[in-house]
């Protein structure tokens, strides 16, 4: 469990995070949403006890992470796969840190195992490695110390399509046996299919929090018409809120029902009607932290 | 890669409280940090080549009568003197030039105790380079004795060894200090090398700086050290310029160390 309360980070007159608070339940995917430079990595950052906060508190089991007596045994974090020094093999990196940890030595080879690095690759050094491999590196690192907790930022950089779909299954799995799972990301398709709860960041501050079905929900339904502007004034009229797409559809807050109802009122032909899907989503995410970068 | 192969290493997240990793441990860790690198590796080389080296020099172009256990020891000080303490410095400044302190610090979030396992570790590799030294100063003993009609006295005190040691611990001491403080490897070399030299010129130019000279010029007080000459005011002279040079910079260093952010 992951419990952060107004978590606030200023650098001289700018305030990179802005009074954020979540929480993350066991057995839960938490995704970690936001832009580029939203203030997610400094948020991760204080709750790892890596950047000292301004203002607020974070706890990881109700400890706050510098009180945790053998860290890596509790939580795995993962904050930048490239943080490793290059002139070490994938191997040593792992067996350095299993001896801090006081892990048995044979998880690493397991572990290297479990990430798709085979002995070869074990026994490079980091230089050498392509960013997909750093990142499958630094999951075994996460995963190392058998933690409870996941901290991982931006995980599935560099990974290909392949490598993203082994790693939601790692993280769904270590979810659904009550492990607690915070993951960022600045693609909001990235952490969709894996993520029980959204938070979503932007300019340093939560926009939206809530399950993914809440947050679902709310991005209405999908409506295409022949004459797309008709259509628009004909739900204007009826009070119906939408908003265009790109590719010329409307995406209305209220149900199809509603929405057909006045299609047809107005003697409109549809080609489209249905719940609003990642899209809807995807737009919500752009306008949250449109409106979250403009406050 | 599939879901089978998952099973095994990721168990079922249950707690288990496991304490702190002791100083103990820690210290091996940095010890083994130390090493492990090609920068590390080579210099621990490079330190036994010049071992070997100036053992040689000794066997063939010093006197006879200087052909003594304790005189070829006293030669192998040099070698790890100057390099020992450059490995001292990569410990510290290693965590932030290859960016490896997100790591350390995540796992050790207690700063002070990753500072006082780097120490210890320099104090480790300071004891094993006076073993070392001795192993290369028997080796050339023994040669001096067979082939160049050495002395070849054995005689070794516990003070000459003592000094050897504590000047060994004061060098990389003085390293990691300065790593710690300038936080950058280029930079805190540099003026590791350079700052005692500037002073000492300095101290030799200008007239009134020769007595503050004999009391903070690190290279003159810690040069009866290594003769094992020891006498009178050399500990005071001594104190204070270790003072100077090594807990200054590493009382501001280990602020400095543990207020910046990791990032």
């Amino acid at each position: 469990m992951i419990s952060v309360e107004h978590l606030t980070k200023r650098y001289g007159p700018h305030t990179a995070v802005d009074g954020v608070s979540f929480r993350c339940e066991a057995g839960t995917v938490t995704g970690f949403l936001g832009p580029n430079g939203a203030g997610k990595s400094t948020t991760m950052r204080m709750i790892c006890g890596l950047t000292p906060p301004t203002g607020g508190a974070a706890t990881v089991d109700g400890v706050p992470y510098r009180r945790l007596p053998n860290p890596g045994r509790r939580v795995g974090v993962l904050l930048d796969a490239s943080a490793q020094h290059p002139g070490r093999t994938g191997r040593e990196t792992l067996s350095l840190a299993a001896q801090v940890m006081g892990v048995d030595r044979g998880r690493v080879d397991a572990l290297l195992d479990l990430v798709g690095l085979d002995a070869k690759a074990g026994r490079k050094r980091v230089r050498q490695y392509s960013l997909g491999m750093r990142q499958r590196l630094g999951l075994a690192h996460a995963l190392l110390g058998d933690p409870r907790v996941l901290i991982l930022d931006e995980p599935a950089n560099g990974l290909d399509p392949e490598g993203i779909f082994w790693m939601r299954t790692v993280l769904r799995d270590f979810a659904d046996r009550g492990g607690t799972v915070l993951l960022s990301s600045h693609l909001l398709r990235e952490v969709e299919a894996v993520a029980d709860r959204l938070v979503v960041i932007g300019g340093g501050r939560v926009v939206a929090d809530g399950s993914k079905e809440e947050l679902l929900a709310g991005s209405g339904v999908r409506v295409r018409g022949l004459d797309p502007e008709k259509l628009e004034l004909a739900l204007a009229e009826a009070g119906v809120a939408a908003t265009r797409t790109p590719d010329g559809a409307l995406v209305a807050q209220a149900d199809a029902e509603t929405v057909g109802r006045t299609a047809a009122a107005a003697g409109l032909v549809l080609l489209e009607l249905r719940p609003a899907d990642g899209a809807g989503l995807e737009q919500l995410f752009l306008e949250l932290t449109a409106n979250g970068a403009a406050r | 890669m599939n879901t089978a192969t998952v099973e095994a290493p990721v168990r079922t997240p249950t707690h288990v409280e496991v304490g702190r990793p002791s100083i103990g441990r820690l210290t091996l860790v940095e010890l083994r940090k130390m090493t492990d690198t090609r920068a590390g590796f080579w210099l621990l080389a490079l330190t036994a080549l010049g071992y070997a080296a100036l053992v040689t020099v000794v066997l063939f172009a010093a006197d006879p009568p200087d052909r003594t256990f304790y005189g070829f020891f006293q030669i192998t000080l040099l070698p790890s003197g100057v390099l020992l303490p450059v490995i001292g410095i990569l410990a510290v400044t290693g965590e932030w030039t290859q960016r490896g302190a997100l790591t350390t610090f995540t796992l050790v979030p207690e700063r002070e105790r990753v500072a006082a396992a780097k120490l210890l570790a320099g104090v480790v590799l300071a004891a094993a380079s006076v073993v070392a030294g001795l192993f290369f100063a028997a080796l050339g003993n023994l040669a001096g004795i067979a082939f160049a009609d050495g002395d070849g006295s054995w005689q070794l005190t516990v003070g000459a060894l003592g000094s050897a040691a504590l000047f060994q611990v004061v060098n990389i001491t003085m390293g990691v200090a300065f790593g710690m403080l300038l936080m950058n490897s280029p930079l805190a070399i540099v003026l590791y090398f350079l700052l005692p030299t500037v002073w000492s010129v300095l101290t030799s130019l200008v007239g009134a700086l020769k007595t503050p000279a004999q009391w903070l010029d690190l290279s003159v007080t810690s040069m009866p050290l290594t003769e094992n000459a020891m006498a009178g005011s050399d500990w005071a002279k001594l104190a204070a310029s270790v003072g100077l040079w090594v807990v200054v910079p590493l009382a501001a260093g280990l602020v400095r160390l543990l207020r910046r952010e990791v990032s």
